[in-house]
């Protein structure tokens, strides 16, 4: 089976912990995460984990019934790239005077469509949302006139078909009250 | 204790009552249905064990000699109960030397809430004195676990704790208590737990899969059920012996579902596996369907699994969703627990008899016999064989006893040979291998069913790991029988050094000490066989005994268990020598 990129989506309860028992279904399995976020989700007091992993179907099968089967775990679910829409997001901090002396740099600015999200005297910021090979594009771009700083975030992603999830969840709650 | 007990009428109604929070620790135990745990006190679980002190008469407090033998006692306790096994345990060192219990209960499927006290909530992350991060260790080997830090999340998350470890797929939960919500004041009011909204244990099961399960099982010339302990949690022994009757499906087991149908069942072929019967392993890759009930499919019972039952059709029988194609497809999976499944089965099966296919495991079994078994339980030769102690227990127990085994040579031979009658009656360490399981999974056997007779078989190197609790049998006078087939090896190891590492025997000799003098030094009466003609009535002596007794068997130094799939090789190439 050939490897390929899968986003594992998973619904959870926030609950202290977790984190580490997801992360460790992957280590116990020695297979890398490759991007992780962590935020709230469509459903109130549910949080939602977005994993991205290059492995085999097989094994991501395997590891998402792994994660469903913690007790905090509502539903996970997995896709591929082709069924998701997703974006990263990054920042880089740049020296305020390569804006002024190297012309080019604009030009990045506009071409890439990043956003300046603050200047000061001695940096500016620049934000730039997308796939991994645009922001990787800009960074080898903004790289030979020096980044004093860049971090890149973990990928989010929505799937284009619904996440069965909402009635899952309405359906669970009359029966714990 | 008068007022003690008018408290404890406080329970289970609904008015709280200001209590401390190692009380209400207590208080949660009994609501549970708990008179009997198993552990071992220290500074962060102080204040709890001075409540248990108060409620001795309500609740039985058994110290073992180590933390893992808690664990242990507990696994064994709750294997042949059906009930949740309890250990408890101090920070620290007492907490880190759970693992191995919780490891085992875990891939065990083994209902177990273990308590652990903890530093106070302010000294947290500060490298306090016994402080460890029990929950950061614990977590890969729990089905849950829970860090409690203020009295108030006492009996709600008990209450959680106890649920999960024994709702669904059974397993270990840790439930670790800083000290300072042991000591805190608040008003207790205990609630059951019903459910958890984010954890379906028992899937509904779905009639359309068992109708195609049906039908695969109906039109089926060679069919085969290999079931596990997935029957004996789910409660679903009866429903398998109808199942089984009616469509005369010959049917082999795990290890860890031995004893869910009597041995002597016609339909009983053996046992699947590395160390399993001849029949059931090579007729798995001649079957044309295979109905797994309640198993894993364990790399110890597949071997390879690229030639494993390929040319059959796959029926799987489960409750965790994350087994199904785990490890092999299932043309037709079935989840729910099993009872619920098999019931609902049962009428949708014809009535068959497969004599053809049933005489195939009867001509295979005969080779078995003839190559293996014959020698194992009726030898010739001068040395005393593994299986011919076991044959003579199952003679003197009338094959009634519980069996408790370590993990070894002793332990396959002791699967091989045991006869049961009951179910629940056969107590090992499957999943994990964990030598040193069986002597406090015994004495938490015993405690769990007073009524049976429990036999330990044990190897004289699993005994030596846990051989401490010999003090628990002395000062509880826990009656267990203890069989230690004494080899003088690590015979397991050693039988691998020969067949797969040319002889080479590292560091698989044991100098063993005197077994019967440490144990007549925790006044358990002692013997010791080393000739054939003694054993018969020796081992009647000690099933006849009512108090605990300890039998050491000199066996034969370098027998070799078979048959045998060799490591990665298919259940086909089982080897009869």
């Amino acid at each position: 089976m050939e490897k390929e990129w899968f986003t594992i989506s998973v619904y959870s309860e926030n609950n202290v912990g977790l984190l580490n028992r997801i992360s460790g279904i992957f280590l116990k399995r020695h297979i890398n995460i490759e991007g992780l976020n962590v935020s709230k989700s469509e459903i109130d007091n549910v949080s939602k984990f977005t994993i991205v992993v290059n492995t085999t179907e097989k094994w991501v099968k395997n590891i998402v019934g792994q994660i469903e089967k913690q007790i905090e775990v509502i539903k996970a679910f997995y896709h591929t790239d082709d069924e998701t829409i997703y974006q990263e997001s990054a920042l880089f901090k740049i020296d305020s005077a390569l804006l002024f002396d190297e012309r080019q740099i604009q030009n990045i600015i506009k071409e890439s469509n990043s956003q300046i999200v603050t200047v000061a005297r001695e940096f500016f910021v620049l934000a730039k949302s997308g796939r991994r090979n645009e922001i990787d594009e800009m960074h080898e771009q903004l790289k030979p006139f020096g980044i004093m700083q860049f971090v890149r975030s973990g990928r989010i992603s929505v799937s284009k078909d619904e996440m069965q999830i909402s009635n899952m969840l309405k359906e669970f709650q009359p029966n714990y009250n | 204790m008068e007022t003690i007990k008018e408290k404890k009428a406080a329970t289970n109604t609904k008015s709280t009552i200001n209590i401390s929070g190692a009380e209400a620790i207590v208080r949660c135990l009994l609501a549970e249905g708990v008179d009997l745990l198993f552990g071992y006190p220290g500074g962060a679980i102080m204040p709890v064990y001075d409540e248990l002190y108060k409620f001795q008469d309500e609740l039985t407090h058994i110290l073992t000699r180590h933390e893992q033998g808690a664990t242990h006692a507990a696994q064994g306790y709750a294997r042949v109960s059906g009930r949740v096994g309890v250990a408890m345990a101090t920070s620290g060192p007492g907490a880190t030397n759970l693992v191995t219990g919780l490891a085992d209960a875990q891939i065990d499927s083994t209902p177990m809430v273990c308590i652990t006290g903890q530093v106070t909530r302010e000294l947290l992350g500060s490298d306090a004195f016994q402080e460890t991060d029990i929950i950061g260790i614990s977590t890969p080997v729990t089905k849950w676990n829970y860090q409690v830090t203020r009295a108030s999340e006492i009996p709600e998350i008990l209450a959680k704790a106890f649920y999960i470890a024994r709702s669904g797929r059974p397993g270990p939960v840790l439930v670790d208590i800083t000290k300072n919500a042991q000591i805190e004041a608040f008003d207790f009011l205990y609630k059951k737990c019903k459910g958890v909204r984010s954890y379906n244990p028992t899937p509904k099961p779905n009639l359309g899969s068992i109708e195609a399960a049906a039908e695969l099982m109906n039109t089926a010339k060679k069919p085969l059920i290999v079931w596990g302990q997935g029957v004996i949690l789910g409660q679903a022994e009866e429903k398998l012996k109808a199942v089984i009757d009616k469509a005369g499906i010959p049917a082999a087991w795990t290890i860890m579902g031995e004893s869910a149908i009597p041995t002597s069942h016609p339909l009983n072929v053996g046992m699947v596996g590395m160390h399993g019967n001849y029949g059931p392993n090579v007729l798995t890759n001649e079957c044309d369907l295979l109905i797994a009930i309640g198993m894993r499919f364990d790399d110890r019972v597949t071997g390879s699994l690229n030639t494993y039952a390929k040319q059959a059709k796959v029926i799987h029988f489960e409750i965790d969703p994350a087994e199904i194609n785990k490890n092999v497809n299932a043309d037709v999976a079935v989840l729910g627990n099993s009872k619920e499944t098999l019931e609902l089965l049962l009428p949708l099966l014809t009535e068959n008899k497969h004599e053809d296919w049933h005489n195939e495991f009867k001509k295979h079994h005969q080779i078995e016999f003839d190559a293996v078994i014959k020698n194992d339980i009726h030898p010739t030769k001068e040395g005393l064989t593994m299986g011919e102690v076991i044959e003579e227990i199952n003679i003197a127990s009338g094959n009634k006893a519980v069996i408790v085994t370590d993990v070894g040579q002793h332990q396959m031979i002791a699967c091989r040979y045991a006869k049961f009658e009951q179910s629940k009656s056969n107590i090992t360490s499957g999943g994990l291998g964990t030598m040193g399981f069986a002597l406090p999974a015994a004495i938490g056997a015993k405690m769990g069913a007073m009524d049976r007779e429990v036999v330990a078989i044990i190897g004289d190197g699993g005994y030596q790991m846990t051989i401490q609790e010999l003090g628990v049998i002395f000062q509880h006078e826990v009656p267990v029988k203890i069989v230690v087939l004494n080899n003088d090896h690590l015979g397991m190891v050693r039988q691998w050094q020969e067949l797969f590492f040319e002889r080479r025997y590292a560091s698989t000799v044991m100098v063993n000490p005197d077994f019967v003098k440490i144990a007549e030094g925790y006044h358990i009466e002692a013997k010791r066989v080393s000739e054939r003609k003694d054993l018969k009535a020796t081992i009647q002596e000690m099933i006849a005994s009512d108090k605990p007794y300890f039998l050491e068997v000199k066996v034969e130094k370098e027998d070799n268990v078979f048959p045998m799939i060799p490591s990665g090789a298919s259940v086909s190439e089982v080897r009869l020598k």
